[in-house]
């Protein structure tokens, strides 16, 4: 088939304080008419930067292309004049990028946005164009559009607002779409539902797509050929089937590997850390046991926001974040807790340390009761359980030196004396494997994975008996993904640590967990031995979640037909609310499913 | 915005009382001495002998039916004689502040667009004179200039009197050629900071995922800055406009002076010199009249302007 795009020995020059730096090195391929072409890779490989010179948008004194050829339709971009290039854009090549959330101007109606780029580039009046794109949001299956399309972003989720974005670079039926990460801000629900309306609307209108992403399973839902860069280069491209099957270059193999893959813990009783291609042999990949002594036991833990509203502030209504939960966690092991965004997993860990002040319930570690305890023996037991969160670049303070931050609750507490606070925070180091060097630090010269490191020194400073990791590795590329998880297992092994892991990534989830608890609008609706979840899940949300995630294995695609979700309904009731407590059935051996009605 | 009204005009009730002496001792001293016997009479007549919340109520009382004493000074009821003044100063005020905004405005979005360039520099240094000079100084070297060097405008007064004429736009064109240098003063020293904060929110602003849309739409250089960037940049300006409104019409006050415009600023500095105190505090109503006023219609500006501001 015909070549739509052809990028030639193109190479891309970053000017930085630092003198210019290679982005792009040598890249070639071309992207065939109608066709799927994903390109993968980690951040910082260039794969952004690729798809924004291919927009002629890349940000003007910074970035450069410094040599090399793209044709579009057997044009050559750089010939063209900035006016040539504004027809060209949102027309024929249009784009659609990874934050749904801040990718739309907050002060337009989202027709307003949609019909601007139908009137830039087609010659519709205001009535027509606002016509089309009313149609083209219903297209995009967003309910009531000739009423929604007079809200403005702020009222629409994030998956509604990656719709309209599709909508906007739909709607003058491009040659060609550049889909940037589009779905890695969004639940795995959402994404399933985006990539699923991606591909139905390329057939639709037999558009070529150039999808850019980090996450090999999105690669085999949608690609139809691969280009797999390492920095920025292209290290290895083929057809779908052969990157997977038959995978030639070491960093596509170790791609791979560091990706879980849901299923392919089915046959195996308990977690075990992942074999990653370039680490030494000598690391054992041994099952973590665990014991069955239990650590944390709670017992129906409600914790309800209040909506405060009027002019005297008053209470008007509840959030009902956490509806009578209940779990046990034992020592050395894990507990994971799943759900989408909203589902209030995030607030059960931060209720047990009492960040919120659980509404009712009885939380017991260790034999001591958590929500009876005063100020200054909360103090105390908080040393127990530690934190880890999501995001690694604001969980650190900017301005304090590494070895001060992970110092700091040894300071708090004062349980280290100073003559041998050097040696320990040393130590710490040591266990997270970064160099001791470091200590002297500050965040922003580490990179992602790195910082998590420390978020985990610092957690472990204490010798706490549990870790709260909430989404703790969300925000990382698939290989230090792997190697934090990795670490995290490791000192489960060595300390006998007990892990509440938070996270929507039921890969991930699958890989770690001992136990697995599935949330949907603040109920545990299925709780049990991680084997037995994922075999035979048995309420109808579990089912659900489970079929939205992506397999990387290009042989099991998902179509739109496997999906079907309802929107979360609003977790806010008033004050009269009362609801029944969660009642359970057990289906398998200490494999819970609730038969009271969640809403779902 | 009525409690802030109110507790004002209390404040200044209190600040009456605090001042030494009373109207009776004034009045006597304009008069020569007076015995205590016309001091009792005149305290009376003043209500002065009543006890203080009797006092104070009838202050606010007063006050809410626009009675704000008689000026002795002018011998004129000082509603009057402020009400004579105050289009004078409202549209002094109001003509600079919006002056200001739209160059600050227009000189912020000019620089932003290339931040490191010349034209950058420029405004940058326009606007950091425009603060560092003080405003009486910036007054006083316009008005040599125009009166001696370049006489095209009037430097001093509102109107022209020896215009004879009953055409309305004649009057109108007269006044806003009197309007000029007095407004460009007053307005000198904000175009800084409406440039600067232009400048700063439309960079972070240009910078954001939005615009890149915008751009990827296809759409051209000046759809993009003007109708995306622009109109997101907008709301810390507003903000300040707001909060700076005090300030504009204390600036006022030192530009009337300058350009003897008959405003509340020449009423306010002849009030001080003379000891006039009822009109002094009718001026500090008015004033703090006009700030809410504009603090309110920044509000209601913002909420226009953001569909996610709530009211």
């Amino acid at each position: 088939m015909e070549d739509l795009v052809s990028i030639n020995k193109l190479n891309i020059e970053a000017r930085t304080r630092a003198g210019t730096l290679k982005v792009v090195n040598d890249l070639s391929f071309t992207i065939k008419k109608s066709e799927t072409l994903c390109v993968v890779g980690e951040s910082g490989c260039g794969k952004s930067v690729t798809a924004l010179s291919l927009m002629s948008l890349l940000p003007e004194g910074i970035l450069k292309v410094s040599s090399g050829d793209i044709l579009f339709d057997n044009i050559n971009l750089a010939r063209l004049s900035e006016a040539e290039l504004e027809g060209i854009r949102g027309n024929e090549i249009s784009m659609i990028f990874q934050e749904p959330m801040t990718s739309l101007n907050p002060l337009f109606t989202v027709g307003e946005q949609v019909s601007e780029v139908i009137r830039r580039h087609k010659n519709l009046n205001k009535e027509k164009a606002w016509a089309s794109a009313v149609e083209l949001l219903d297209a995009v299956k967003i309910p009531n559009p000739d009423k929604r399309a007079f809200d403005y972003p702020f009222q629409l989720s994030g998956g509604q607002r990656q719709r309209v974005m599709i909508a906007i670079a739909l709607a003058c039926q491009p040659k060609i779409l550049i889909a940037d990460e589009p779905t890695t801000a969004l639940d795995v629900t959402i994404q399933a539902e985006i990539l699923a309306l991606i591909n139905m609307l390329k057939q639709e209108t037999g558009t070529a797509v150039m999808f850019i992403t980090h996450d090999m399973a999105v690669v085999a839902q949608m690609a139809d050929r691969v280009v797999v860069m390492h920095p920025g280069q292209k290290v290895e491209e083929g057809t779908v089937h052969e990157i997977f099957n038959n995978p030639q270059h070491e960093y596509t193999k170790a791609l791979l590997a560091a990706v879980p893959k849901l299923g392919e813990m089915a046959s195996k009783k308990y977690p075990e850390p992942m074999r990653l291609v370039g680490e030494k042999k000598t690391n054992a990949l041994k099952p973590i046991v665990g014991t069955n002594e239990p650590l944390l036991k709670v017992n129906n833990l409600v914790t309800r926001y209040p909506v405060k509203g009027g002019v005297l502030r008053r209470t008007v209504a509840r959030v009902h974040a956490v509806e009578d939960v209940s779990f046990t966690i034992m020592k050395g092991k894990t507990l994971s807790l799943v759900g989408e965004s909203g589902c209030g997993k995030s607030t059960v860990g931060r209720s047990l340390i009492r960040l919120v002040e659980p509404t009712s319930g009885n939380v017991n570690l260790d034999g001591q009761n958590i929500l009876s305890l005063n100020p200054k023996d909360m103090r105390e037991a908080r040393s127990n359980i530690q934190m880890v969160f999501q995001d690694p670049f604001s969980s650190l303070n900017p301005q304090r030196p590494l070895f001060d931050q992970v110092a700091e609750p040894l300071r708090n507490y004062g349980t280290v004396k100073r003559e041998v606070l050097q040696e320990k925070i040393g130590d710490l180091f040591d266990r997270v494997k970064l160099p001791r060097s470091f200590m002297r630090r500050f965040p922003h010269q580490l990179s992602g994975g790195q910082r998590q490191r420390i978020a985990i020194a610092r957690a472990l400073a204490l010798n706490p008996k549990m870790i709260i990791a909430d989404e703790a590795v969300s925000a990382l590329d698939v290989s230090v993904q792997a190697q934090v998880l990795n670490l995290m297992m490791e000192l489960q092994v060595d300390l006998g640590l007990s892990f509440l892991f938070i996270s929507h990534d039921m890969a991930v989830v699958e890989r770690v967990s001992h136990d697995v608890g599935v949330m949907y609008l603040g109920r545990l609706v299925e709780i049990g031995p991680r084997p037995s979840i994922f075999r035979n899940p048995q309420h109808p949300y579990t089912q659900d979640l489970l079929k939205a995630v992506p397999i990387a294995d290009p042989d099991k695609r998902k179509s739109e037909r496997d999906l079907n979700f309802k929107p979360l309904p609003s977790p806010i009731h008033d004050l009269s609310h009362d609801p029944v407590p969660s009642e359970y059935k057990e289906v398998a051996k200490d494999h819970y499913v609730l038969t009271t009605d969640c809403g779902y | 915005m009525l409690l802030v009204l109110l507790v004002v005009v209390v404040l200044n009730f209190f600040m009456l009382h605090l001042a030494p002496g009373d109207i009776a001792d004034t009045i006597a001293q304009t008069m020569g001495g007076a015995d205590e016997q016309d001091m009792a009479e005149l305290r009376k007549q003043y209500g002065l002998d009543q006890p203080f919340f009797i006092q104070l109520l009838n202050y606010v009382v007063k006050v809410a039916l626009l009675d704000f004493g008689h000026s002795h000074f002018y011998n004129l009821p000082v509603f009057d004689l402020i009400m004579e003044r105050f289009p004078a100063t409202l549209l002094l005020v109001f003509s600079a502040q919006i002056l200001s905004i739209f160059v600050g405005i227009l000189l912020g979005v000019y620089a932003a667009q290339n931040p490191n360039g010349l034209s950058s520099l420029f405004v940058n240094m326009f606007s950091l004179f425009g603060y560092a000079a003080p405003v009486f100084w910036t007054g006083i070297l316009l008005l040599i200039a125009f009166s001696l060097h370049v006489p095209i405008f009037p430097v001093s007064g509102m109107r022209d009197i020896t215009i004879e004429s009953s055409n309305f736009f004649v009057h109108f064109f007269d006044v806003l050629r009197h309007l000029f240098l007095p407004m460009i003063t007053l307005a000198s020293i904000f175009f800084a900071y409406y440039s600067r904060l232009c400048r700063a929110s439309m960079l972070e602003v240009l910078g954001a995922d939005f615009v890149r849309t915008a751009k990827a739409k296809g759409l051209s250089k000046k759809d993009v800055l003007l109708k995306h960037a622009l109109k997101n940049s907008l709301s810390p300006v507003i903000t300040f406009a707001g909060l700076s409104f005090s300030a504009v019409v204390s600036g006022a006050i030192l530009v009337e002076t300058v350009y003897s415009w008959p405003g509340l600023g020449t009423l306010a500095f002849n009030s001080i010199i003379s000891r006039d105190t009822p009109v002094l505090l009718g001026i500090l109503i008015f004033s703090t009249l006009m700030v809410t006023v504009g603090n309110l219609l920044t509000d209601l500006t913002l909420k226009a302007l953001d569909p996610r501001i709530k009211i």
